[in-house]
Order: C-alpha cells, then structure tokens, then sequence
C-alpha cells in the first residue's frame, strides 16, 4: 500500500511539471492552429539557460526570472522569424517547420552547451525525502511540483483575467471577428509563443533540476503529447489533468509493470494509453468537437 | 474616437480610389470607386459575385487590393492592418456570422468594446482603481444603450450559439457597435432573416444613423431591394466587379442598366425572400 501512495504522489509531482509544458502547448495549438513540435527543444533551451544563470552564480528563483524573460524575447523572436510569414500558409506546412525548428533547436544547444549530463551545482533541492505520515516525499519532486503548478495558475489567469488573455481567447474563437474589433493577430500569435516558450522552459528547467541536464529533456516535448492529446489539444484544463494523469500512470507503470516487460515500459506506456484513449474519444476529454483529429 | 481629426456631416470620412483585386484571373473588382460621406446610409448592391463583400474586406483590411487606394478621413490606409481600421473607427458586421458563440450576449457585446479598456494588466489583475471604474463606465454604457437600441435585454444573458438567427444577427451588430465605430460596414444584416427581423434591422440601422447618439455613417451590403431603396442615402451598383452607377436611390432606380442587371429580375428578388 505504502508503494502504492509514494509512486501515486511522486505521479503528481511529475505530473505537474508536463501540465507547465503541456500548457504552452495547447495555447499555441488554441491560438494559431499549429501542432508545434518543437516543445521538446524549447524545453531543453530552457533548462540550459536556467542552469547556465544558476552557474554563474544566480540564485535559483532569480535564474528562473532570467528564464522566463528569455523565454518571452526567444519566443517572440522565433515567432517573427520562422512562423510569421507563414500565416495563412496551409497547417501542415506549418507544422513541418515546426519540426526544422526542432531539429535546428537541439542542434543549436548541442552547439552552445555540448552534450554532456551536466547537474544543478550545488544542489538546489535535496533529494532527501520528508514524511508526512508514512508518505515519504522528496524535497525536490515537491518544490518543483508547488513552482509548476504556480507558474501554472499565473498563466491560466493571465489568459482569463488580463485584456491580452481576452484578445488570445478571442482570436482563438474566431479570427475575423477578433481582426475586426481591433484585435491584432500578429500580436497574439507572438504572446502565445512567449508564453509557450516560458513554460516550456521552466518546465525544464525543473525536470533537470530533478534528473540533470542533457538533450534528452528534449524528449520531454513529446512526452508531453498525450498529455495535450488526453485533455483535448485546446482545453487549458485539459492540460492540466492530462499532465497528472499522464505522470501517475508512467509511475505506475515504472513501478509495477516494468517486473513484467522490463526496460523502458515507463517510456513507453503512455503512448500506448494515447493510443487506446484516441480510439473511444479522439478529440479528447474537453477538446472542441470542431478541431482535426491527430 | 478622434483619430485624424473631426470630420463634418457631409464630408468624406471613407473614399474608395479606383481598387482592383484580383483572385487568379478572375477580377472581383476592377476599378471601383466609392465615396462615403459623413453620416449617410450607402448602400452598396448588386447580384451575387458582383463583388460587395469582397469590397467590403477591402475597405476593412482583411483584402489588400492590387492597386488602387482607401482613403480614411483623408489618409490612405492600405497598409493599415485589420486590427488598426477597427481602432481608427471602422467596424463592421459579417455575412455569415462570425459570433463568439460560446459567450453570452452581453460578453460578446463587451468583446467589442475591449479597446476601449486602457488600463494595463498591473491595474487589471489588482481591479483597482483606473480598471474599476473603467469597467463600470463600459458596462453603463454597453448595457444601457447597446442593449435598449437592439431589444436584446431579454436574451441578454444567453449563450449566443443557442439564439434564433435573426437575433444572432442582432448581437453582431450590437458587439459591432461596441467598438463605438464612426463608420459601420454592414454586410448582409438582413438575409436570412423574415420579414418582421427585416423591419427591425431597418430600423435599428436607421437609429444607429440618426440618433444623435450614435451618429454611425453606414456602408451597407444588402439584397433586399425594398430596404435598401427606403433607407439609402446613396447606392452604388455593382456587376462582376464593376461599377454600374452610384447615385440617390431615385436616380438608382431609374437606371436601365440597373434594371436590366438588377431590378429587372422581379422573379429573382421575389424568390429570395
């Protein structure tokens, strides 16, 4: 039962981490349409910068900081450069950038930072774990779960409750309408992309505070797919429960399943859930009817 | 909204040079012009294809034409962007409906009137303050008089997507007018609608004209030739993106070749509606 609980928590805690990533996401999926396939990358940027700022001797919620607001000015810039002349060009040829992007991205990181593990020194969190009745939780799963599911919420409520949010929401809704009461589109897409990068990058930056730092936080990016597929591409609470969802059965699946297919079932269960969950609601759980079918 | 300075009853506001565009080969528009004063009703007909929606999208940037230019209170703004002619005082309804429709009315009549809200997000996530009081002047505003113009304070707080067409058509107006435009594109507010809605919507558009209140000029796309005919100030006839004539509604009618194009086919406009 006590292994029960821990992989059950520990699910959450993981889980909170895609929800961020995932939520970046689904607003440029809501925003503009666009499957992008380059989160993985963004995340990866995101976790080398953080670390980057902490070796130098930044404190960490300060490196965070610096993340975000080189999040914004990369995801505005990527925007103008790679995506903005492709509005209006159809969706698929959108998407294959999308994949350049990514490929150029890891490249690019490979490139700057090299391709060596590298770890948070010293330590931000310890591993060691505290107990709350016989739950043993590691400090470092927690804090980074309690700073995903903040930097969540400020998102969320940013697109609820500011006048930037509205305009986003709008132009997701119905572009035309929006152009026509003053809505610019232009600056939309660019703010999705801000915010996208943001969270992806923190995202990262807390995965590898947990795992240490290396390309495969790249891999994070698709990970994050059934997670964005299971609450629907274009729900922000879907993201959320998609991302915990998404890392309690991984755990689950490490934890008990991995005696029978041992090797990567952890990686590999969710794709497989994704797969079986498409066929009985393929536009997921709160997703709109009217988008395409992945 | 003040920008470009005040213009007078009577003079331009929108002047529309010689606009050419072309889809492939095919010409939408080739060469039309159009001059819209300061508080009249222009209308703008024609038979399907002639070319009065994709003027319409000309004149509020969602087309670029080839050649030729758009004048607004005597600047060009060709290269104005869609969202920009919406903050300069143009706004517009669509022909099919472009509603939010999983709002109620009221929050999509309030989309409309988001431009108008200066504050930044700082005051607006404390709503304090500028925001507080900013909100409760729009809300007086769009509630009282958007909503008692429009007869739309019954069904004020459903979801859009739920209500009967013609009071889709309404809403959209009413979201239009929010924007507090100084000009008004209306393109096809009354198809679809029966001929109750139709009267309404004359009227409503003839309030938003002359009360003082609103003082909108209207640039007006529309098929119901009886309508059009009553409320215009001036029509401007299209064919295949040409432009047959454009004059008082009298002068208009009188015109064979409007006839012959237009008019002549009683049957036509019968069966529509």
């Amino acid at each position: 039962m006590e292994l029960f609980f821990m992989t059950l928590t520990t699910g959450i805690m993981v889980g909170g981490i895609y929800a961020l990533v995932a939520l970046g996401w689904v607003l440029i999926f809501k925003c503009s349409g666009v499957l992008n396939l380059a989160m993985g990358e963004l995340t990866l940027i995101g976790a080398y910068v953080t670390l980057s700022f902490y070796s130098m001797g930044v404190p960490f919620v300060l490196s965070i900081l610096c993340t975000l607001i080189i999040g914004i000015v990369l995801g505005i810039l990527i925007e103008r450069i790679f995506l903005d002349k492709l509005i209006g060009e159809p969706i698929l040829a959108v998407i294959m950038v999308t994949v350049g992007l990514s490929f150029f991205l890891k490249g690019l990181v490979g490139f700057i930072w090299g391709t060596d593990t590298r770890v948070f020194e010293p330590a931000i969190f310890s591993l060691k774990p505290f107990t709350i009745g016989f739950l043993k939780i590691s400090i470092v799963y927690f804090w980074s779960f309690v700073l995903a599911i903040v930097l969540f919420l400020v998102f969320v409520a940013f697109f609820k409750y500011t006048r930037w949010g509205l305009s986003m929401q709008a132009t997701a809704d119905d572009e035309t309408a929006a152009l026509s009461l003053g809505v610019s589109a232009r600056f939309v897409y660019a703010a999705s992309w801000a915010i996208a990068f943001m969270a992806a990058g923190v995202g990262g930056a807390l995965l590898g505070n947990i795992n240490g730092v290396n390309i495969s936080i790249g891999y994070l990016g698709l990970l994050v797919l059934p997670a964005v597929v299971l609450g629907g591409l274009n729900s922000v609470p879907g993201a959320i429960v998609g991302g915990l969802t998404i890392g309690i059965l991984q755990n689950f699946a490490g934890t008990y399943l991995d005696g029978f297919f041992p090797g990567g079932v952890k990686e590999i269960f969710p794709f497989a859930f994704m797969a079986v969950f498409l066929l009985f609601k393929p536009y997921g759980l709160w997703g709109w009817i009217k988008i395409e079918r992945m | 909204m003040g920008q470009g300075g005040e213009i007078k009853d009577g003079d331009t506001i929108l002047k529309v040079e010689d606009i050419h565009m072309y889809f492939g080969k095919v010409a939408a528009l080739a060469g039309v012009s159009l001059e819209v004063k300061k508080g009249e009703i222009h209308s703008i007909i024609g038979p399907n294809g002639a070319g009065k929606t994709v003027m319409m999208n000309c004149i509020n940037g969602l087309y670029r034409p080839q050649k030729g230019n758009i004048y607004y209170k005597g600047q060009v703004i060709n290269k104005v962007s869609p969202h920009k002619r919406a903050e300069l005082g143009i706004g517009r309804t669509f022909q099919k409906l472009e509603l939010y429709g999983g709002m109620t009315v009221l929050d999509n009549i309030r989309m409309g009137s988001h431009i108008h809200l200066k504050s930044g997000i700082l005051s607006g996530s404390i709503y304090a303050g500028r925001t507080k009081q900013e909100e409760i002047k729009e809300r007086k505003y769009i509630e009282e008089d958007i909503i008692d113009l429009l007869e739309i304070e019954s069904i004020r707080d459903q979801v859009a997507h739920m209500l009967p067409y013609g009071l889709q058509k309404r809403v959209e107006l009413g979201r239009a007018l929010a924007l507090r435009p100084e000009i008004i594109l209306l393109d096809e507010p009354m198809a679809g609608l029966n001929l109750e809605e139709v009267e309404d919507m004359a009227r409503f558009i003839l309030d938003i004209n002359e009360e003082e209140q609103w003082k909108t000029t209207c640039v007006l796309v529309e098929h119901d030739m009886g309508v059009v005919m009553d409320i215009s100030h001036n029509i401007l006839v299209l064919n295949f993106g040409n432009v047959i004539t454009d004059g008082p509604p009298e002068e208009v009618g009188k015109n064979p070749e409007v006839m012959k194009a237009y008019l002549g086919e009683e049957d036509l406009y019968i069966s529509r509606r």
